[in-house]
């Protein structure tokens, strides 16, 4: 996958585009983080406990959850007793380093095997995204010039399979699909392997969404897992949590069950273009030291990119 | 971590026991305890602050029930105030006076409109009602072969646009196909949207001009986070949400979105609950098992209750005298059972404590129960106080009047043996003289008759 550049018909937009995107998506974020930040800062609180409430409930606003948003106000106090923090504009750019150091402390490059065939498989709750994400990393890794291939492991909900087939249309890659009902680790061991024969670069397993608190349905993904790794050693090469940015709290107890039974290796956080801030990443890295590998900010199929924890927090606060 | 606002808050009243009314200055303590708890259970900050005024002026001055700990009184205060916002009882939906009852359906992306139609569609199919559903989300692959994929299985017809493309154009002529066919109610699954996606809303609010539903339902995801209260009001504002149905709850979501939801439109009722997958996990709203949920305590409350009125309080003080004697009989303990029983059946008791969902599985016999009693029934008032002195003839004997069998009454004398070894540990030590349910249960697999 490296070498092959911008041989795609919308690469050159993607980028300046994407990013307006991303800026746009996060507006709404922007004026509940950023925003509100600004007016913590420009208000007339001086630092001191009543600057430090309001800043408190602008980061609670956004998500980040109390564990995170302590470390946070604490990490603060602590930067201006050691003076490192002057003024109030200080705080700012204390707070992005801060929010930065969080996201990039498990920051990683990507997992993908020195060659050959990479397995990535998605999970997540339902509704979280999952299909959508394959949809959208499919036509990326096409456009990097890979042969892709999705496999239809959603064979539960109604019409799962026919979501994937058509994002296997609209990207132009092959979908293999089995009968609805079918154990979805048939149909992962199916696409697996087809995928060896074809000698194809990279295989997207859907699975069918499930919350975290089923027991039988973990060990039913955990089966999906063991039964890639037999085909293929050591895949899945990536096995990639779906989150939803409009979720709270409970989305830190989906990434901890989903990572204690199936080790997760990255986070996708999908709908950031909607009002939703995304801060329990912050959570959630922080706990389980899993990075973020992509952003979905839109429905458009460049709406997917990797996770860039600087741009991330700079598109939080830049105007 | 503190996972309970009742724990929470036993915390911080330690060391107030006893004091007979609510002080200003251990309210607000406590108040700052109830915000973090909503916080952790998802509640928008904007619905917590009003909520906690409240609170607070229900709180200042109140008298601590003597039954109650001061931080069960609030926690209670909380609750009960809780379950006054949400509406305690289940509303089910409006029907029109004249045929179809037409239904619309918005949310976000992902939120489970689609399954919930099925569901609801599910629901009017067991009451007799016929139900036209209408595939008016044109934007997401497959979502329309979704829903005719579950009307398909659920026997439901589903409206066939045959090409066309515009959503508002799909539901008019849906209701148009369905007053012909004398269908009772029309549901029509709109697409998933973004509230910020003004075009999305645009086109939300001329379906809802143009069909004029009689039911606008809010589907959101239980799980939803701080800005489930700012969707909420742009949905509100666009089509004016009659109903709320929240989704995913049988996963381990506070589903604090219900009060934030509840803060913006002015109390408008949850409906449903979405409790699982399959078709028929639709469950009608009941404020109470939310609320417990969102302060992440099991339903203590009820409980709390139904001992209270269980639980003759004079009675439990001879008790507790003659447990300290070590005069517990099993005349005494038939009269605990009795007790138990008229708190409601085992199953639900588990259910209402915190942190026992985990035992779901669990089966508890209530017959054992009753063979108990039987067993009990069949010993003369003597045996019934000295439970030493019977003997294998006895046995026979009370196997025989209770219809159970040596082996059976063996186990019961057993367990009593072994709960009054424990009773006089209890009353060496500083416990209250309550009642085992696990001891008496003998553990795994929970009937003391197999």
């Amino acid at each position: 996958m490296d070498g092959t550049e911008e041989d795609t018909i919308e690469s050159n937009e993607e980028k300046g585009g994407f990013f307006s995107r991303l800026k746009s998506g996060l507006q709404k974020t922007r004026s509940g983080l950023a925003g509100g930040i600004d007016r913590v800062v420009n208000g007339p609180a001086k630092i001191g406990p009543e600057l430090w409430q309001e800043l408190e409930e602008v980061l609670l606003m956004a998500d980040v959850g109390i564990p995170a948003m302590n470390w946070i106000m604490e990490e603060l106090k602590k930067g201006v007793a050691k003076s490192l923090i002057r003024d109030k504009e200080g705080i700012v750019k204390y707070l992005k380093e801060l929010l930065v150091r969080i996201l990039e402390d498990v920051s990683v490059e990507e997992a993908s095997p020195a060659k050959g065939l990479c397995v990535v498989l998605m999970i997540g709750i339902n509704g979280s995204g999952k299909t959508t994400t394959i949809g959208k990393l499919a036509a990326r890794y096409k456009g990097e010039g890979e042969q892709v291939i999705v496999a239809a492991g959603d064979t539960f909900r109604a019409a799962a399979t026919e979501q994937l087939q058509a994002w296997a249309d609209r990207t132009g890659v092959t979908c293999v699909s089995q009968k609805s009902g079918t154990d979805p680790s048939a149909v992962a061991y199916d696409a697996v392997q087809s995928a060896v024969v074809r000698n194809a670069d990279r295989v997207i397993v859907d699975t069918a969404g499930r919350l975290q608190t089923n027991k039988n349905l973990m060990e039913e993904l955990k089966k999906v897992k063991r039964v890639i790794g037999k085909v293929v050693a050591d895949a899945p090469h990536e096995t990639l949590l779906v989150l939803d940015a409009s979720i709270g709290q409970n989305s830190l107890s989906q990434a901890r069950l989903f990572h204690d039974s199936l080790k997760v290796d990255g986070l996708v956080m999908t709908k950031l273009d909607g009002s939703s801030k995304g801060g329990v990443l912050f959570n959630i890295t922080r706990e389980l030291q899993v990075p973020v590998r992509y952003i979905g900010v839109g429905e458009k199929v460049d709406d997917l990119q990797p996770f860039d924890p600087k741009s991330f927090v700079e598109a939080l606060f830049n105007e | 971590m503190f996972e309970n606002l009742s724990d929470r808050l036993e915390g911080i009243y330690k060391k107030l026991k006893g004091r007979g009314v609510l002080k200003e200055a251990d309210v607000d303590e406590a108040l700052r305890e109830i915000r973090v708890a909503l916080i952790e259970a998802d509640v928008s900050l904007s619905a917590i602050n009003p909520f906690l005024e409240d609170i607070r002026e229900k709180a200042v001055g109140q008298e601590v029930l003597k039954s109650l700990t001061p931080g069960h009184q609030m926690v209670k205060i909380v609750n009960d105030e809780l379950i006054s916002l949400l509406g305690g009882d289940f509303q089910d939906l409006t029907m029109a006076p004249t045929l179809p009852t037409i239904i619309l359906m918005a949310g976000l992306q992902g939120a489970g409109k689609t399954t919930t139609v099925g569901k609801l569609a599910n629901r009017f199919k067991g009451n007799g009602k016929n139900c036209l559903l209408v595939p008016a989300d044109v934007y997401r692959p497959a979502a329309i072969e979704q829903l005719n994929v579950i009307g398909r299985e659920l026997d439901v017809e589903v409206y066939q646009a045959e090409g066309e493309k515009d959503p508002v154009k799909i539901c008019q002529g849906a209701v148009e196909a369905a007053s012909k066919k004398m269908i009772h109610v029309v549901i029509l699954d709109t697409a998933g949207r973004l509230q910020i996606d003004d075009e999305l809303m645009e086109e939300l609010k001329s379906i809802k001009e143009k069909v004029e539903p009689h039911e606008s339902l809010f589907v959101v995801d239980a799980m939803m986070g701080q800005q489930a209260a700012e969707v909420a009001r742009t949905f509100n504002d666009a089509i004016g949400i009659d109903g709320v149905i929240l989704t995913k709850m049988d996963g381990d979501a506070r589903g604090g979105a219900a009060l934030s939801i509840n803060s913006v439109t002015g109390g408008k009722p949850i409906r449903f609950v979405g409790t699982g997958e399959k078709l028929d996990a639709l469950e009608p709203f009941h404020a109470e098992r939310v609320v417990s949920r969102l302060l992440g305590m099991g339903d203590v409350m009820s409980l709390v209750e139904k001992a209270e009125t269980a639980y003759d309080l004079e009675e439990q003080a001879v008790l507790e005298k003659k447990i300290k004697k070590n005069a517990f009989t099993l005349e005494d303990f038939k009269d605990q059972l009795k007790q138990i029983q008229k708190m409601g059946s085992i199953q639900q008791l588990i259910g209402m404590i915190p942190g026992a969902n985990k035992l779901k599985g669990l089966n508890v016999d209530e017959r054992a129960f009753c063979k108990i009693e039987a067993i009990i029934n069949s010993m003369t008032p003597f045996e019934r106080n000295k439970h030493n002195i019977i003997n294998s003839s006895r046995k026979r004997r009370i196997a025989l009047g209770s219809g159970t069998t040596v082996n059976d009454v063996n186990k019961l004398l057993k367990q009593f043996a072994q709960m009054q070894k424990m009773m006089k540990k209890m009353a060496s030590g500083k416990g209250r003289g309550g009642f085992d349910l696990g001891s008496m249960m003998g553990g795994r697999g929970m009937s003391p008759f197999g």
